[in-house]
């Protein structure tokens, strides 16, 4: 059997019992890579990419990276015209610790939205990513490359991040498992900022001990990461139980209303009835401020990342534009390295944040956001966690919704909450639609408790059979 | 409240990005769609709410202050677009 086909935590027992080689892993992962990317491209792959070449150096388990998390030596790109060509002097702490752990990672990076501005990869300067499942359709985003990745067997696991659902949303989309660990979980150092906030790097694999697996590589605090809590991080591998005993789980009514696509809903309830038989205990909860998550969003995400971005001015890295004055440098190199998306958004931010406008957007999206984080809080007095669909949606045709920002931004609407309250979520596979797209169930629970998701995830998975059907390509 | 070809103008010159005609007029007009939607916030009474700017109770997070190695020069300006010496070259400030 190809070893791409098997996930981290079988490869690593193998690896252990001396039945392969890294060496071996690496070559039918590159196999698989060339004979399924053209049709994917799941990887950024251009005339100035590295190839894919094997060095004495690679060890363990092979990490696909999002193209927004600095690997040294190796493109970093955010999949931004204004970055080509940027090959960084540092690695994320998160690429040092794969390191650490015997692991590596492949020298190739994921295709994502630039800047991780999108739902579905198609803000890639390089172009769209398209489903495994169904090549017409998005694989979702920001991280669309690293799920689909996964999802082909291009990628044992993968790292991606997430903002508003960039982990979550994606991976519902191609049917694996998607991790958004608590804000201050996972160091942020060398990851390229969209909104500091909000941001977080977590992992996308095959099921969810690999899931566990990855966090326990990734977590802890940072000294380069202020925002990094220095907290101990427990062995998540020992939240894989199989039994859902006495789980309080709330259903919030707010995401079962119109808008919910009926199929998912119907899976959603199958999904539920399942956790029952394994005896989790389900009641209807309320957050009351839900419809408000996208508006405070997208405020709050573009004033941040309008802030963040000023950095991209062809000064120290990537693109530069020929002009006379600096100033006009700064606005050609801008123009011509930015995409829509980016533009839209460092704009909408800029002018959330500008003079006599400040109190009514930004100021005003900062309480509601207090009134969201609260509406959590009170539901994690008694329960010990939420479960939702992960998107209202399945996969979406390519270009269905690029004209249409607002539309776009809708399809995130059950995953931005959890970053504006910095709580963990996991987003694992439930089920089918009738098309054959895959359909993702999603677990919210309080700060620094994802070992609660990691272990009704884990009992979900253990007494279904979703995780094992792999797309034909 | 709107927003105006003449204001995204302004704000597109605060945020240093040069835009064309059509990439105005296409940009005006979703920016007006997408704050109505965003409008919806100010149906919400929050005089006495406290604003979160972060999500965990941690502030002033502080570091001694000793030096440390900073990365060599030459690995800084590896991807610098023109460089002169040990310094970025930009288009002359000062006449």
């Amino acid at each position: 059997m190809e070893s791409c086909k098997l996930t981290a935590h079988e490869l690593l027992e193998r690896l252990k019992n001396g039945v392969i080689t890294s060496e071996q892993i690496f070559s039918d992962l590159s196999k698989r890579i060339e004979s399924v990317d053209s049709k994917v491209k799941a990887y950024v792959r251009t005339s100035h990419s590295q190839p894919l070449v094997y060095n004495p150096n690679f060890r363990g388990i092979p990490v696909s990276i999002k193209d927004n998390i600095c690997t040294e030596g190796c493109n970093t790109e955010c999949c931004s015209r204004i970055l080509a060509g940027f090959n960084p002097p540092y690695s994320a702490t998160v690429i040092n610790k794969i390191v650490e752990s015997q692991n590596s990672f492949l020298g190739l990076k994921c295709n994502m939205d630039e800047f991780a501005f999108g739902s579905s990869t198609e803000n890639s300067c390089f172009g769209p990513t398209h489903n495994p499942w169904n090549l017409e359709c998005v694989p979702g985003g920001s991280s669309g490359g690293s799920a689909a990745a996964v999802a082909a067997d291009e990628a044992i696991w993968a790292l991606g991040s997430d903002t508003g659902g960039s982990i979550r949303q994606p991976a519902s989309f191609c049917g694996v498992v998607g991790l958004k660990p608590t804000y201050g979980r996972v160091s942020r150092f060398g990851l390229i900022a969209f909104a500091s906030s909000l941001d977080q790097i977590g992992p996308l694999t095959k099921d969810v001990r690999d899931s566990a697996l990855l966090m326990n590589i990734i977590s802890g605090y940072d000294p380069n990461d202020s925002t990094s809590i220095n907290i101990p991080v427990p062995d998540y591998t020992k939240d894989l139980i199989n039994d859902a005993k006495g789980i309080k789980v709330g259903i919030p009514k707010e995401y079962f209303v119109e808008g919910l696509d009926p199929e998912i809903k119907l899976i959603m309830e199958e999904a539920v009835n399942k956790l029952k038989t394994l005896g989790a205990q389900f009641k209807e909860v309320s957050l009351p401020h839900t419809e408000y998550a996208v508006p405070v969003y997208y405020i709050l995400a573009t004033a941040e990342a309008s802030s963040n971005l000023a950095r991209f001015d062809g000064v120290q890295y990537g693109l530069r534009a020929k002009a006379q004055s600096l100033i006009d440098m700064y606005k050609k190199t801008r123009q011509l390295g930015f995409g829509d998306e980016a533009k839209r958004r460092i704009i909408l931010g800029t002018f959330a944040l500008s003079h006599g406008y400040y109190d009514a957007y930004y100021l005003r999206a900062l309480k509601v956001r207090t009134l969201i984080k609260q509406d959590f809080d009170n539901v994690f007095k008694d329960f010990d966690c939420i479960i939702t669909p992960t998107s209202p949606t399945s996969a979406f045709k390519i270009g269905e919704k690029v004209d249409d920002p607002l539309k776009m931004y809708l399809s995130d609407i059950y995953t931005i909450s959890v970053n504006l309250a910095g709580i963990p979520a996991i987003s694992i596979p439930c089920g089918f639609t009738k098309k054959g797209l895959p359909v993702g169930l999603q677990i919210l629970s309080k700060h620094f408790n994802e070992g609660m998701l990691f272990r009704l995830a884990y009992a979900y998975e253990q007494n279904t059979e979703w995780h094992k059907i792999k797309p034909k390509l | 409240m709107g927003i105006d070809k003449k204001t995204v103008e302004d704000v597109a010159h605060l945020a240093r990005i040069e835009l064309n005609a059509e990439e105005l007029e296409k940009l005006s007009s979703q920016l007006e769609h997408i704050l109505a939607f965003i409008d919806k916030l100010s149906l919400l009474n929050t005089e006495n709410t406290v604003p979160t700017s972060h999500v965990l109770e941690i502030s002033n997070i502080l570091r001694k202050d000793e030096s440390k190695v900073s990365l060599p020069i030459d690995k800084i300006l590896k991807n610098a677009p023109e460089k002169q010496g040990s310094f970025f070259v930009v288009p002359k400030v000062i006449e």
